[in-house]
């Protein structure tokens, strides 16, 4: 029975994943990307089917799990924002080499204008790097569509196929037209070990192969039915994935039209475009990647526009007023911007033990105007701005303790880590070990809301192991500390803290407390029961 | 005929309920919708908005464009006046009257107040007080959805009360009471 359903993008391609015979997905939580495996973790053809769900570690856990579910002949599935392809990306880009069983699809959710992120970097240019085909849904239904023919795809041409979407496509709900949920692969494990064993010599041989297999993905993308041409005046205009839409809405007169949802690039169509047009734009979201390669493609005698020429903006996400203006049309004006507005920007809960923890650091930081506090990746992040203002840096998944550690190393004293329960087990054991070997003067402060706080309140992988976790990675018993942020403990909190900076080794501060978000929700799970 | 629907707010405020009834009522309807969330970091405690696009041809943009919008809805009325550059110049304002303050830096609330009842259309209330007096605290943002179901010329009231009982069911008939009520206050638009 088809039947509609008011979905996000997100969980429109989660409900095209199971219907396409999904057997596992592995993911860690990222804004915009979590809604795919949450939708799949409470869909009741999940259970019914025993697919795998539960929340991976990191992503590159996640790559290399769902690679073993498809050396096993079964399809699965990873999801991730975009700046978890650079944690994964040398299990994705290897798994390019080896190639896949079962089909494997990458779903990488890019953050134009960085909603939620720190770069805005686009997961396209991966696809290409590994040389795997690439499809870009451009709304909803397509969200559903494309993840069958995605499985299939990956399956036929023994390789990874990445999905890209864009937080838009992936926060936006629409109806959606859905299918009949079709079967789950056997088990039926791959044995050509030349294949994957990736010893030089296998290693260069399934590395020329796929070499040879790029002009069968031009093909299969030129013939997709996710890429169409449609002829309509001397204006040529190649809109990628979401950015049709934007095309659609502006509804430019005089244009030729050439959507694209699916890479390679379609370069027979792109030519074909040129031939009928006196020019090109390239309207595409996030950084400018198939600008580029039209205009190799065409040579710099045409004419080609778009983000590299400012006829788009450079940077920030595409929207209707952006688009419209490309094309020298204005939206209509609407009122005159408010006098009395002021910036409401995010801030941590009310009772947030992250709160305690700032509360503490500061007062103690206070006394040692060389300190230097390296922050992490989380809400505790929110730190950074008044009335806190506690962290000196935030750059990537663990590089609280690294960086902090290299500072240590150059002579900065005392040198701080503030990182979170759910951050540490992602990328920050490792720096706590090199912490640990080079004795490293830091004072890490692991702060502990006993879930992934940021993304929703998702579970974390090491809750109730932190305190084993650093003793088995070497930190000593008397500089583990386990405290309890709130205000009532501060005199105890600063104690420590200050004792710690003074201490010239690796010391570790676990301020342990749940998350305000999380508490409640289970409150009202428990009331609801009863 | 189309409506789009700048739906606004403080996280936490509710504002993906509103959508939610709206967007079950435009189904039911047939019509077309869109509607772009704002998920992620800006939940705690900072702006968020919503764009609601309702239509009985297909949407294209997940996105309102500038100066497009026939109806603001917000939840706080600071928040209301974020979004003025997308509302049409025919386009209605329809907010609760109660700041909420959790910034060193709000605006004067006098001269706040003073300048959202100078836009040409527009409709505030104390949803809050409103949902208080009704014994439903919890039901402020559909006093707000009753107050816009007078604008709404794509959904009529009866279709948001129907989608209000869908919506709701699953926590129960005093919820769906209490929501109803709350609806019907902002709509009759009794203070």
């Amino acid at each position: 029975m088809r039947v509609k359903r008011l979905l996000l993008g997100d969980e429109a391609l989660a409900l095209g994943a199971l219907h396409a015979g999904l057997s596992g997905v592995y993911a860690y939580p990222g804004t915009p990307s979590t809604e795919i495996t949450e939708f799949i973790q409470g869909a009741p053809l999940a259970r019914e089917r025993g697919v795998r769900s539960r929340w991976c570690t990191n992503e590159k856990t996640a790559m290399e799990a769902a690679l073993g579910m498809s050396y096993a002949g079964k399809r699965a599935l990873v999801c991730m924002k975009h700046v978890g392809m650079n944690v994964c990306a040398d299990a994705f880009v290897n798994a390019g080499i080896t190639g896949v069983k079962g089909g494997l699809v990458v779903v990488a959710a890019d953050d134009p204008s960085m909603h939620s992120s720190q770069n805005e970097q686009d997961s396209r240019f991966y696809g290409k790097f590994a040389m795997v085909p690439i499809l870009e849904p451009s709304d909803q239904q397509e969200c559903y569509d494309l993840m069958a023919e995605a499985f299939r795809l990956s399956e036929e041409v023994r390789l990874p196929v990445l999905v890209r979407m864009v937080t838009r496509l992936a926060h936006s709900r629409a109806a959606v037209q859905t299918g009949e949920p079709g079967p789950q692969n056997a088990l039926d494990p791959d044995s050509e070990r030349t294949r994957w064993v990736l010893l030089p010599g296998n290693a260069r041989r399934q590395y020329a192969a796929l070499v040879a297999r790029q002009p069968e993905l031009l093909r299969r993308s030129e013939e997709s039915r996710y890429n169409s041409l449609v002829k309509g005046g001397p204006l040529g205009v190649i809109a990628c994935g979401i950015a049709s839409n934007y095309v659609c809405e502006a509804h430019p007169e005089g244009i030729s039209l050439l959507k694209v949802s699916q890479y390679p690039l379609p370069e027979s169509l792109v030519r074909d475009l040129a031939a009928t047009s006196a020019e090109i734009v390239v309207v595409e979201d996030g950084q400018p990647f198939v600008e580029e390669q039209v205009k190799a493609l065409l040579g710099a005698g045409y004419p080609v526009s778009g983000r590299l020429t400012g006829r788009l903006p450079r940077t920030g996400e595409l929207n209707p007023d952006n688009v419209a203006a490309a094309f020298g049309l204005s939206n209509e004006d609407g009122h005159a911007p408010a006098h009395n507005l002021a910036a409401r920007p995010p801030q941590l809960c009310q009772g947030c033990g992250h709160r305690d923890v700032y509360a503490a650091l500061n007062q103690v930081i206070a006394e040692y105007p060389n300190a230097r506090v390296f922050g992490d990746i989380g809400c505790y992040t929110l730190g950074a701005l008044p009335p806190y203002r506690a962290i000196d840096s935030c750059v990537d998944m663990g590089a609280s303790i690294t960086m902090a550690k290299g500072a240590a190393d150059a002579g900065v004293h005392p040198a701080v880590a503030v990182i979170g329960d759910s951050t540490f087990t992602h990328s920050g054991m490792t720096s706590l070990l090199d912490a640990v070997n080079d004795n490293a003067a830091i004072t890490v402060i692991l702060s502990d809301n006993l879930t992934t706080a940021m993304t929703g309140g998702q579970d974390s992988a090491g809750t109730h192991k932190f305190e084993a976790i650093c003793l088995a990675l070497g930190v000593e018993r008397e500089h583990l500390h386990v405290v309890v942020p709130l205000p009532k403990n501060m005199e105890e909190i600063t104690r420590i803290i200050r004792e710690e900076m003074e201490y010239k080794g690796v010391s570790v501060i676990i301020p342990q407390r749940e998350c305000m978000q999380t508490l409640a929700r289970k409150n009202r799970q428990k009331k609801a029961a009863q | 005929m189309k409506t789009d629907i700048k739906l606004a707010g403080v996280g936490g405020q509710g504002i993906l309920s509103i959508a939610t009834v709206i967007g079950e009522a435009a189904t039911a309807a047939g019509l077309h919708l869109k509607q772009a969330e704002v998920h992620g970091m800006s939940q705690r405690g900072g702006d968020v908005q919503s764009d609601l696009r309702l239509s009985t041809d297909p949407i294209h943009s997940d996105l309102i464009p500038q100066g497009g919008a026939d109806l603001i809805l917000s939840m706080e009325p600071m928040e209301a006046l974020r979004y003025l550059p997308y509302l049409s110049p025919e386009g209605a304002v329809v907010t609760s009257s109660r700041p909420f303050v959790n910034i060193p830096d709000y605006p004067d609330e006098a001269a706040l107040l003073q300048e959202v009842d100078a836009l040409p259309n527009v409709t505030r209330m104390d949803i809050e007080q409103v949902a208080k007096s009704l014994l439903a605290p919890r039901s402020a943002n559909m006093v707000l959805l009753g107050m816009a179901a007078r604008h709404l010329e794509i959904l009529s009231p009866d279709e948001l009360r129907t989608a209000i009982r869908t919506v709701f069911a699953r926590k129960g008939d005093k919820v769906v009471e209490d929501n109803l009520k709350a609806f019907d206050a902002g709509y009759e638009g009794l203070q």
